[in-house]
């Protein structure tokens, strides 16, 4: 059991032509994932490190029975990929694409739930689990098979903490960087009942950042129904009183949404919170002792 | 973001057909004087300060005048004043209406819910975060309908009209949404809406502009905001650059590592100063940009903290030493790397040659940034 890639995943890179998708692709290949297929419109019949290009996801579907995306189309054109993946029956799309307008990403993700997609992304380093696949962007040097769960705000954070994780001997199940954008396909809530269900995940890394209030969501997630013991890290504790978001934003998340309210809701739903990120290895590391205890 | 004033706001919202009172823009006294003269602007009217700070009313940036001279006295008392620290540019002269009830309403996203959200309140004409969450009411709009009769109906009894005012309300509803969406707007707020006589008008307006969707709309690109000359430059080279109080200047990559970097930092008794997140970027040319950047802005130590994974450890290094070589001798800082991800052991080796050494402890390299800040201070 795993939590949403596994040895099953086929994966189709649309915008594989592009300078990332195909150093991507490569880097996909090379963590052992089954990459089935590329797709760039007008570029069929090409091959990429291997991997046969179509010119539309439906096709590729067809030929190679792909089953996840991964999109790295840029910003503008983003939008009709999702939807042009969506349609073409994909249930997991992993969108590494920044920058995309949030009003965008609104009608991406009604529109993929009501077709039964998950969205990872945008914005955002994708899914991986060592031995199994991945779908997406995080260095495979990072990696090593293990028990311990990784759920992630952040990009190049995400890194240094799963690089932290394998320092100390211990190696990681699944790692998910959800993206930091406002409007994400897959946040801290919908992330965690997955590890909670995954036999292969013994305690659990999450990662935030101040803004928003998904930590909080998570926390009260984490306080009712998460079992395995979570160890959490909030970055931004000391960021100047940042840009305000105007005043509808204020009363959307208030008294919600600073690095204080986050740690304090975390360690109120029994969850360990590092203060740096180089506490996070030596908290999980006693947290998978007592998990297997 | 871009923020709009309110003048622009407000031309925004004409194109979409939202009720406004009568008014043109200022940027002289003598301007101001001869908009009234001629007519432009009917007497009495009101003369506003351009400013994007809220509280303009309670702290003088708002006046009442009755003649061309007192147009004129007000316009020269304002512009040029500073108010919570931006500098009046720009003035907003407006006919002085006989309003009513003053009520306010937004939209903006709700991101937990991943919805547009209409929030309305009959306590308009105060900060809508001293109302109480009793007198607030919110609603969740589905992007697929898009704003539909049964949510303008509630909001108009939420705010009390009926009649003509509810048939107001439902017209400047659909113009807002119509703002919201096709103008890629992030908040579009009105408070005050005012009653005036048997209609509706939007006495402010607050526009906030998604940055992420620039690419649809160069209008915006002119609109001024609060960055200084270098932030200014960097956004021009498409490198995320913010300056603060501090002496320790940071180069990261990444959002996360960057708050991380910052964080750390500080704990250890540091000043960060400057920032600059490299984001993803491949190029060696970037890096050096972004490093020349950081040397105009003297810091008095860098602590460059990279983890590679788009952004590879020996572009960055490539990118740093050139860097190095075009800053004079006597402009130099101390520079204190920690290089990690993929390629390190190249990034590694290219910085060693050019005198270098790359600690892989963050809290340990943090320290040597911190300490090499504090000997020059």
């Amino acid at each position: 059991m795993t939590v949403l890639v596994d040895r099953e995943t086929r994966v189709v890179v649309q915008g594989i032509t592009g300078h990332q998708g195909t150093v991507h692709a490569r880097q996909m290949l090379q963590f052992g994932t089954t990459v089935v297929a590329g797709v760039t419109p007008g570029k069929a019949g090409g091959e990429v490190e291997g991997v046969p290009v179509f010119d539309a996801v439906r096709d590729a579907v067809e030929r190679t029975r792909a089953n996840a995306s991964c999109i790295f189309v840029p910003a503008p054109y983003a939008k009709d990929a999702l939807i042009e993946a969506v349609d073409a029956g994909i249930r997991l799309c992993v969108i590494v694409t920044e920058h995309i307008p949030f009003h965008d990403m609104l009608v991406m993700y009604h529109y993929a739930r009501a077709k039964g997609t998950r969205i990872i992304g945008p914005n955002c380093p994708g899914i991986a689990s060592p031995g199994n696949a991945k779908v997406g962007i995080i260095p495979n040097v990072v990696f090593r098979p293990g028990r311990v769960g990784v759920i992630s705000r952040s990009g190049t954070l995400t890194y240094e903490i799963v690089n932290g994780i394998k320092e100390v001997g211990l190696g990681q199940s699944t790692c998910i960087g959800l993206g930091g954008d406002p409007v994400v396909g897959t946040s801290f809530v919908d992330a965690l009942p997955l590890f909670e269900r995954d036999a292969d995940t013994d305690a659990l890394v999450m990662v935030g950042e101040i803004g928003g209030t998904a930590e909080e969501d998570g926390a009260e997630f984490i306080r009712h129904h998460f079992t395995k013991p979570v160890v959490a890290y909030i970055a931004g504790r000391s960021a100047p009183p940042g840009k305000r978001m105007g005043h509808a934003g204020a009363i959307i998340t208030r008294g919600k949404g600073t690095a204080e309210t986050k740690v304090a809701a975390l360690e109120a739903a029994g969850a360990r919170v590092a203060r740096f990120p180089y506490e996070i290895p030596v908290l999980v590391a006693e947290a998978a002792r007592s998990a297997r205890r | 973001m871009v923020k709009l004033a309110e003048w622009q706001g407000k031309s925004v919202f004409r194109k979409y057909g939202v009720p406004l009172p009568r008014g043109e823009v200022a940027r002289s006294p003598e301007e101001a004087e001869s908009l009234v003269r001629g007519g432009k602007v009917p007497l009495p009217c009101v003369v506003k300060a351009q400013v994007l700070a809220g509280g303009r009313g309670k702290g003088g940036a708002v006046r009442f005048a009755d003649s061309p001279e007192e147009v004129r006295a007000a316009s020269a008392a304002i512009l040029g004043s500073e108010f919570k620290g931006e500098k009046v540019r720009e003035l907003l002269l407006e006919e002085k209406l006989s309003i009513g009830r003053e009520l306010y309403v937004s939209l903006t996203l709700d991101r937990t819910q991943r919805l547009p959200l209409l929030i309305a309140s009959a306590r308009g004409g105060v900060e809508i975060e001293s109302v109480a969450d009793s007198e607030i009411d919110r609603q969740t709009i589905d992007p697929f309908p898009g704003l539909t009769s049964y949510e303008k109906r509630r909001a108009a009894k939420v705010l009390g009209l009926s009649g003509t005012l509810a048939r107001s309300l439902d017209r400047l509803l659909d113009s807002l949404w119509q703002v919201f969406q096709r103008e890629d707007a992030e908040l579009v707020e009105v408070n005050p809406l005012a009653i005036v006589g048997d209609g509706l008008v939007a006495l402010d307006a607050k526009v906030i502009i998604e940055d992420d969707a620039a690419f649809r709309h160069p209008e915006y690109a002119e609109v001024r905001d609060d960055r200084t000359e270098l932030e200014e430059i960097a956004r021009e080279k498409e490198i995320a650059f913010v300056q603060l109080d501090g002496n320790i200047g940071v180069i990261a990559n990444g959002a996360g590592l960057t708050m991380a970097t910052l964080d750390v930092l500080k704990e250890l008794g540091g000043a960060p100063g400057v920032f600059l997140d490299l984001g993803g970027t491949d190029d060696p040319k970037k890096v050096t940009e972004a490093f020349l950047l950081m040397a105009r802005a003297k810091p008095a130590s860098v602590f460059l903290n990279i983890f590679g994974g788009v952004t590879r450890c020996d572009t960055v290094a490539k990118g740093l030493v050139e860097a190095m070589g075009q800053v004079p001798a006597t402009e130099r800082f101390p520079l204190i790397a920690r290089i990690r991800g993929n390629n390190e052991t190249e990034g590694i080796e290219i910085l060693r040659s050019a005198g270098v050494t790359s600690v892989s402890d963050l809290r340990e390299s943090a320290q040597a940034a911190v300490d090499a800040a504090r000997g020059r201070r």
